[in-house]
């Protein structure tokens, strides 16, 4: 984990609201799937953390949801543009065995670098409409099968990832599911593949500082195993956590 | 090469520039970055009598120019602080600055105790935290309980020197100033945050699930700088000033203000080495302006 000035390579859209960026960050070598990086954005008091879509060595890609002044300054830079990364920060997914990969919105560019890392993988991913849906073609290249849901049922089936997940895992058998996505898909992962037996890692997402663990803010409520409960730290403990390990109930 | 030692409370800092408490941990994610024997101390998170869990998240609202944080004093508490931080910082050639906050008397007077046999080199007193119901603000808003803070905190100290932390939140700082200092404040510390909140207008909520916090960084910087002049214009305690530091100049201004030493906080969260960059601006400016002593710096200001 360092500071690195990285050149951005490409910016492209992926949606109305995301953008696909690639970066030049052979310094990262060390980036695992389901770690993130935190950029900084000129102008602004906090960076900004983003998650490893990808990363083959040399390039990093960065799948960044614009949601505010900072992000619209970051997914507006042209190639060449120079970044100021801090990373790679956090514990990743366990991205071995036959796993599948549960996916929704944002939550989904994680899970690229992670069903590429295992031995084999299937997906199963949800968006609000179609015309959010992205990553498919990425999906279908490092995945067996990819499923799909919408709430609008524009795309894929209608309705939630649970719906699927819960079939899917009757049918098939995993060493893991992976998922990374909205406060109440994670909820219903958790149920979902408690029910079945499967293991389960979730990433989770907070409002963060510093980024390497020193301040505090993005704190989790984890179990220390012997019915008590701790604070934990979403970007050093996390941002994946075994899905026993987090309380849900807040 | 400008003589970058200052001292504060007696306690002499090879540089003037510490790290804020609460921004830093106890030092083990930055020592990862570079080699804390940089920095002239470490101010380290905030600990309390008993392990405290903190405030629910969200904790933290990004502002024009800086941020709200409402961490709550999350802490292992004093004993694991004492047995397990105090010797880790130990290992390295800097000044350990114990910060602590009590919800009573007794309990200021049971951590300064603690902190002080554990041989840390300076004890904070934190009576300023707006971010916790009880104690905290509480005894730093009212000049007699802020002396009563301080006082309890003194005779239980031994020999480490004590160093009242200063809320902002008052509407004259400089009366708590002097009631802190007559109660035995070998420096004062200032400023901690301004309390602030931030609203997401589509929700209606308020972004930090307290509702309120602590404004820090950039934003606060003009509040610190009048703030310490005011101080150390009323005392005669040296003063370690803070807020919104972010580059050498903003430290030399802080120490002609009237600050012997300058804290680094919030700056650290855009820039994890942002307390190294300002020593050395610092140090770099003391070179081209002529300055032999970075200490001369201290009250240096020619006010109109």
């Amino acid at each position: 984990m360092n500071v690195y000035k990285c050149t951005l390579l490409s910016n492209t859209r992926l949606t109305e609201s995301s953008h696909d960026l690639r970066v030049l960050a052979p310094e990262m070598k060390d980036a695992r799937p389901g770690q993130f990086v935190h950029v900084k954005c000129e102008g602004f008091t906090l960076r900004r953390p983003i998650s490893v879509c990808d990363f083959d060595g040399e390039i990093l890609r960065l799948v960044v949801d614009r949601r505010g002044a900072g992000t619209d300054w970051l997914t507006s830079r042209a190639p060449m543009t120079v970044l100021d990364i801090l990373g790679p920060l956090g514990r990743g997914f366990s991205a071995d065995g036959n796993i599948l990969v549960v996916g929704g919105g944002i939550g989904t560019p994680p899970l690229i670098y992670a069903a590429k890392s295992a031995a084999s993988a299937d997906a199963i991913v949800g968006f609000r409409t179609a015309s959010a849906a992205m990553l498919l073609g990425d999906f279908s290249e490092v995945c067996g099968t990819v499923q799909i849901a919408t709430d609008d049922g524009t795309l894929g089936a209608h309705g939630r990832v649970d719906t699927l997940l819960e079939k899917r895992l009757a049918e098939h058998k995993y060493d893991r599911v992976l998922a990374c996505g909205p406060a109440p898909m994670l909820r219903a992962c958790v149920r979902v593949c408690a029910g079945a037996g499967v293991p389960l890692e979730v990433s989770l997402e907070e409002r963060m500082g510093c980024g390497v663990g020193a301040c505090l803010v993005c704190a989790v409520k984890l179990k220390d195993g012997n019915g008590g409960t701790y604070m934990g730290r979403v970007c050093k403990d996390g941002p994946v956590f075994r899905a026993e390990e987090v309380c849900f109930d807040d | 090469m400008t003589d970058m030692r200052v001292t504060l409370a007696g306690v002499e800092l090879k540089n003037p520039i510490v790290v804020a408490s609460g921004t830093f941990g106890f030092g083990h994610e930055y020592a990862e970055l570079f080699d804390l024997s940089e920095l002239g101390g470490i101010c380290v998170k905030g600990t309390t009598v008993s392990q405290r869990d903190g405030n629910p998240s969200p904790r933290i609202a990004e502002t024009p120019s800086g941020i709200l944080n409402a961490v709550g004093l999350q802490n292992p508490g004093v004993d694991a602080f004492c047995a397990e931080e105090v010797p880790f910082l130990r290992k390295f050639d800097t000044k350990i600055i114990a910060n602590i906050s009590g919800n009573t008397l007794e309990e200021y007077a049971l951590l300064s105790e603690k902190v002080s046999a554990a041989g840390v080199d300076l004890i904070e007193v934190n009576i300023s935290c707006p971010n916790v119901k009880a104690g905290g603000m509480a005894f730093g808003t009212d000049p007699r309980s802020a002396a009563a803070a301080t006082d309890a905190v003194k005779r239980n100290a031994g020999k480490v020197p004590v160093m009242t932390k200063l809320s902002p939140n008052v509407t004259d700082i400089t009366e708590i100033a002097r009631a802190a200092e007559s109660a035995g404040a070998d420096a004062l510390s200032l400023i901690n945050t301004l309390l602030g909140m931030r609203i997401d207008v589509r929700t209606r909520r308020p972004i930090i699930r307290n509702n309120t916090g602590g404004l820090s960084g950039p934003a606060v910087l003009p509040v610190a700088v009048r703030m310490v002049w005011q101080v150390a214009n009323a005392v005669k305690v040296p003063l370690l000033g803070m807020g919104g530091v972010a580059s050498g100049a903003d430290a030399a201004e802080l120490m002609m203000a009237g600050a012997s030493a300058v804290a680094v906080g919030t700056a650290l969260f855009g820039d994890p080495y942002a307390a190294v960059r300002v020593r050395k601006e610092l140090e770099e400016f003391c070179e081209t302006n002529g300055v032999a002593a970075v200490r001369e710096l201290t009250g240096a200001v020619r006010p109109w």
